[in-house]
């Protein structure tokens, strides 16, 4: 057991600690001017911690009258994330291939894909929930429109990779077997692809869960809806129900799609 | 004899793909009950979504061309988005330390301690930031100290299990060394953990750096300040090109801080 550093050449020491010193610093520095942006100093952190003590004692007991409402809420969220989900699983199922360079899809065509699918995701979810609340109206079908198609990015990524990986000796097989592209489309690449597109979509219904319960916020149905309305006029009880209805569903769902990908692997 | 055999095989393998027919064919069943459950219960269907389509295209369409001479106008709010998540990592960082160590067990020997700390972990990350966030929008107050506590909150939970994590899998041969000379609890952190755990708990605490980021951008669409607040009161106002730049100057700001943090990150491993 040696402490680093032991029989070195003395210098060598002093130069790491400098190192060592010199970065602490720095992280100091920036945190420093960081709290004076953000107007936070230990005193203001103490009070906004008390304030989470308070906030939380506050929802304690959660609101049992509206607990049906709220799970029904729930369980829209739910909904809107199986529903969009699967409306971005079958629009991304062209992109996917289309994204792929080894299909013969022309580089430029590859290239344009892949930019549109990069600015899909730099695009934040919740704007795309503000836009089709402002087109459709308040209510669900906004919100599965904006995970229907934000999910898009991430999941055309995703299985252009997949299909970037896959093998090529059944479509050589079949090529040599005389079968036409559409056949060797059918039963050589689908049937690789798809058990992995399923467990893509299944990953990104665990995201979009998340993302259902928070779309809400900006009108776009499902419990974010309850939370909204029950903060605007501190109802704290009721942000308590809805946020215990939100853990113990997240939680549920987290674990059953996670066994779902490991039986579909 | 050699027929009875071919044929048992036959009968074995014709009855496997009979069974694995029927399993698909539940499955199949039972995914698309789930759908037709989910899209009746919140009125999903094509023709509408379909119907209004056009007037969402238009509202895309509004925000061409940005508005570049608002680049400029969007500075401070950057400059907010980018302290609230350097702030909120530094504290997180700091918060997620005891619970780390409450949450490897081969660090807290105390069992039913080290199940609350797992636990604890587990429930701040099922909920996510932008609600933290309108929470405590709702107690505290407008504006971005609101923002960063949702952040301390997020980036707690998830730095904590990452490095608890990583804590579990070290060499624990130090840990026996120190108590075979007595050292106590404290020394055996000090001389032990502390060495083992610092590279990777600074690797996640520059991911989570990175998450927070993303996050800080989008805090101000729920009042708690950085760049989303520009977003937001642009998107109110129907300044459709206003908000264009304002998420053009997001993706460059979350491209630049990703590419500083991957090549820190690099240094570190």
């Amino acid at each position: 057991m040696t402490a680093p550093g032991n029989g070195r050449a003395p210098t060598d020491r002093i130069l790491r600690i400098i190192r060592v010193v010199g970065n602490v610093l720095i992280i100091l520095i920036v945190v420093a001017w960081s709290g004076r942006g953000v107007k936070v100093d230990i005193q203001r952190l103490g009070r906004g911690l008390g304030t989470i003590g308070r906030i939380i004692g506050a929802m304690f007991p959660p609101s049992t009258e509206h607990f049906g409402r709220a799970v029904a809420a729930m369980v829209e969220s739910i909904q809107i994330a199986i529903v969009g989900t699967t409306v971005a699983a079958v629009l991304t199922l062209p992109v996917s291939f289309l994204a792929a360079k080894n299909l013969g899809a022309p580089n430029a065509v590859v290239w344009l894909v892949k930019q549109f699918l990069n600015a899909i995701r730099a695009f934040p979810e919740l704007v795309f929930g503000i836009f089709f609340v402002a087109s459709y109206g308040p209510g669900p079908l906004a919100g599965v429109m904006a995970i229907g198609v934000n999910s898009v990015g991430m999941l055309g990524k995703l299985n252009a990779e997949i299909v970037e990986n896959i093998d090529r000796g059944p479509i050589e097989a079949l090529e040599a077997a005389g079968a036409n592209r559409i056949e060797v489309f059918v039963y050589a690449i689908l049937p690789q692809v798809i058990p992995e597109f399923v467990a893509t979509a299944l990953y990104r219904f665990e995201l979009n869960l998340r993302n259902a319960t928070v779309l809400g916020l900006v009108g776009a149905g499902g419990i974010g809806v309850i939370l909204l309305q029950s903060l605007q006029f501190r109802r704290w009880p009721v942000v308590g129900m809805a946020l215990l209805i939100v853990v113990v569903a997240v939680t549920v769902v987290d674990y059953s799609s996670a066994y779902l990908r490991k039986r579909i692997n | 004899m050699t027929t009875s055999f071919k044929t048992s095989v036959d009968s074995g393998s014709r009855a496997m793909i009979v069974r694995r027919r029927l399993k698909r064919g539940v499955v199949t069943a039972v995914v698309i009950a789930i759908y037709v459950w989910s899209a009746r219960g919140i009125g999903f269907n094509v023709v509408d979504i379909l119907r209004e389509l056009p007037l969402f295209f238009s509202l895309l369409g509004r925000m061409l061309p940005p508005n570049w001479s608002f680049g400029l106008r969007i500075l401070p709010a950057v400059i907010e988005t980018i302290q609230i998540a350097i702030l909120a990592t530094a504290i997180g960082a700091v918060f997620s330390v005891p619970i780390t160590l409450l949450a490897a067990g081969n660090v807290n020997g105390n069992r039913p301690l080290y199940l609350v700390a797992k636990a604890f972990m587990n429930l701040i990350r099922t909920i996510p930031e932008l609600l933290y966030a309108s929470i405590l929008v709702a107690g505290i107050g407008l504006g971005a100290f609101a923002g960063m506590i949702a952040l301390v909150i997020f980036s707690t939970g998830v730095i904590a299990k990452l490095t608890s994590e990583s804590l579990e899998a070290v060499d624990t041969g130090p840990f026996e060394a120190i108590h075979a000379v007595g050292g106590n609890k404290l020394e055996l952190i000090r001389m032990a953990v502390i060495p083992q755990i610092l590279p990777s708990f600074s690797g996640y605490t520059l991911y989570v750096f990175e998450i927070n980021i993303r996050a800080s951008t989008v805090l101000g669409l729920v009042g708690a300040g950085g760049i989303g607040t520009v977003l937001r009161t642009s998107l109110d106002l129907f300044r459709y090109q206003n908000a264009a730049t304002t998420i053009l100057v997001t993706f460059l700001l979350v491209a630049v801080i990703d590419f500083v943090s991957t090549k820190l990150r690099e240094r570190l491993i």
